[in-house]
């Protein structure tokens, strides 16, 4: 797998670490961006990982763009030879699927859906091969996810779950962009899922949403008051199923200040992950319940 | 020169779009965070040395249209960018030239003559909490500025301490940086460039394009060009099926999306930091503050430059700000 990089325009140094998304490539991305922050290169002021790449937005007066080039690409070298594996969080994330509110805002834009005739859940479930509704939450809240790039607005985690590609579950955007969706639905789009932090515009498939807010500019939520961004890059997610009540306890915890995500600490070796996915994926769920 | 003291402006009308904006908010576009700051940088360092403020102060953008501001006490202000001629209690005022206004005056603005956002600078700048290091207003993640939105009839700023300037500084009409007629855009072809047609590519940058309604502080949408054609290919895993789409990668600033081959637009200073359609290269960082002086329909030209003439451009416009300096 060849690193191509590009200039974007005199500022920003492109890299594609692959052209299809593989957790080789997002190891690569997260790899080569540590490396590249830990270096502390006079005039980089952004470093940013993504699914399957990078860039690094730099001053071109302080630093020549051929100099940052190279500069980057000899880390590459260096980078790569590491094991890939990373110390990191798993966080549960309890969501209502098929809640009402997405539901409201799927029927009102069903006219740029493939299947003005189904809700987002029963058309993802049908062309995945899934049993239906129950069929489609037992994989989607399965086996966790990545968090593989954190942006597109503030705070919001792109999603790439842990099992082999024929599994993973793909659905395609919306023919047209809704120009709404609700705050905290749970989204999916090509092999990626989300969380939409802010309510806005979006093309993914609405699956539910969550009762926990992931960005507050105020930092006045008692788990975001050391910063206004819950995740990171390579952050685990765990879907935690819950239903209405559920709900409705969690949305009136969160604003009393009682509500905290189960979150552990934990390792990540891919080499360890790919030999037997099921089962490292068995321990993760272990290390976050114990 | 006097001492200026402590005071506010009140808004006695917001304007289509009033924002306060300063240099910036860089390092946290990884988590989807934007620079944001003054679209037209330019013009926010000219305002801001026209009333003898530190260049990064805050100052207010506004879009197309004028605020109707009330002072509380005295002070200098300074209006650039684009030709919305100022006045003070109804008498008018030079664009690009310090003038003074005393307590109980009001501020406020003709019609929009040229260009499309002006930068109103208060001695002592527009004092509002600092987030992340910066004043400016990210309005899509309600963030920084006041209260993370746009101003709206009522709101009171508050204003730095500062001494107010001398009046009657005046950047010279030469030294003034507007978009010509057609717009030309310098751009970098690059990044998913390969993934148009040799054709397509030329098209893209011999066709006059128009800026569309759909143009703001995210990005600037261009309509009117011949649709591009793409270089057959299977879509890579993980991107989606239409040949503009890519796995979701970073977005350059500047950076030019044409989704479906049809509509270019470029990002800008509130920037989606990423997403998953492909880019055919960015505008150089000399001409990003020229997009926020664009009215729709403007017509405009995409212009390839190497590496060298863009720096070269950078460094133009580095000493054009250098001579400003000097005169003021």
């Amino acid at each position: 797998m060849k690193t191509r990089y590009s200039f974007g325009g005199d500022e920003h140094i492109f890299a594609e670490c692959g052209e299809e998304m593989s957790l080789e490539a997002f190891f690569k991305s997260l790899s080569i961006t540590t490396a590249v922050k830990n270096a502390r290169i006079k005039g980089v002021t952004e470093i940013c990982p993504a699914n399957a790449g990078f860039q690094v937005k730099y001053n071109p007066d302080i630093i020549k763009p051929t100099a940052m080039l190279s500069e980057i690409k000899r880390i590459e070298k260096s980078a790569g030879k590491g094991k890939s594996e990373i110390k990191t969080r798993i966080i549960e994330i309890p969501v209502l699927y098929n809640d009402p509110w997405t539901h409201e805002t799927l029927m009102k834009f069903r006219d740029r859906h493939q299947d003005p005739n189904s809700t987002d859940v029963e058309y993802t479930a049908r062309i995945n091969g899934l049993d239906g509704v129950d069929g489609f939450v037992k994989a989607h809240s399965g086996a966790p996810w990545f968090v593989s790039m954190v942006g597109f607005v503030a705070g919001l985690p792109f999603l790439y779950q842990m099992v082999e590609r024929q599994r993973q579950i793909q659905s395609p955007k919306y023919l047209r962009p809704r120009t709404d969706t609700p705050k905290l639905t749970v989204g999916h789009g090509g092999c990626f899922g989300c969380i939409y932090s802010v309510r806005g515009a979006g093309g993914y498939q609405m699956f539910g949403i969550t009762p926990m807010p992931i960005y507050d500019p105020n930092q006045k939520i008692k788990y975001l008051k050391d910063f206004m961004c819950l995740f990171k890059p390579g952050d685990i997610v765990k879907w935690k199923p819950i239903d209405r009540a559920e709900y409705d306890e969690t949305v009136v915890a969160v604003e009393k200040g009682r509500f905290s995500p189960r979150m552990k600490d934990v390792k990540f070796s891919l080499e360890e992950f790919k030999k037997d996915m099921d089962g490292y994926n068995a321990k993760l769920m272990g290390a976050l319940n114990g | 020169m006097v001492d200026a003291k402590h005071g506010s402006v009140k808004v006695l009308k917001a304007g289509l779009s009033t924002t306060v904006q300063d240099l910036g908010r860089p390092g946290y576009y990884h988590i989807g965070i934007p620079i944001s700051g003054a679209m037209d940088r330019f013009a926010l360092r000219c305002a801001n040395m026209l009333v003898g403020n530190r260049e990064n102060l805050a100052v207010l953008e506004a879009v197309f249209m004028g605020p109707e501001l009330q002072f509380t006490e005295a002070a200098t202000v300074a209006v650039t960018g684009a030709e919305l001629p100022p006045k003070v209690n109804g008498e008018a005022r030079e664009t690009w030239t310090s003038f003074k206004v005393k307590k109980g005056d009001v501020l406020s603005f003709d019609y929009l003559k040229k260009g499309a956002r002006a930068y109103i600078a208060v001695s002592g700048g527009i004092d509002v909490p600092m987030v992340l290091g910066s004043r400016s207003t990210y309005t899509l993640g309600a963030l920084g500025g006041f209260n993370g939105r746009k101003l709206a009839d009522g709101d009171v700023l508050n204003v730095g301490k500062g001494r107010a300037a001398k009046e009657g500084r005046s950047v010279p009409e030469k030294l003034r940086r507007m978009p010509g007629m057609p717009a030309e855009l310098r751009m970098m072809p690059g990044l998913y460039w390969h993934r148009i047609t040799a054709d397509a590519g030329k098209h893209f940058l011999e066709d006059t394009w128009k800026v569309a309604p759909e143009a703001d502080r995210i990005g600037y949408r261009f309509k009117g060009g011949r649709k591009l054609d793409f270089v057959d290919r299977v879509p890579p895993f993980g991107a989606g099926s239409d040949p503009s789409n890519i796995v979701d990668a970073c977005y350059p600033y500047g950076s030019i999306q044409i989704p479906s081959g049809t509509e270019p637009i470029v990002l800008h200073r509130d920037a989606v930091s990423g997403g998953g359609y492909f880019m055919v290269g960015a505008v150089v960082s000399a001409d990003m503050d020229l997009i926020g002086q664009l009215q729709p329909h403007t017509p405009t030209r995409f212009v390839a430059v190497s590496m060298a003439q863009a720096l070269k451009a950078r460094r133009d416009r580095a000493k054009l700000l250098d001579s400003i300096r000097n005169k003021i």
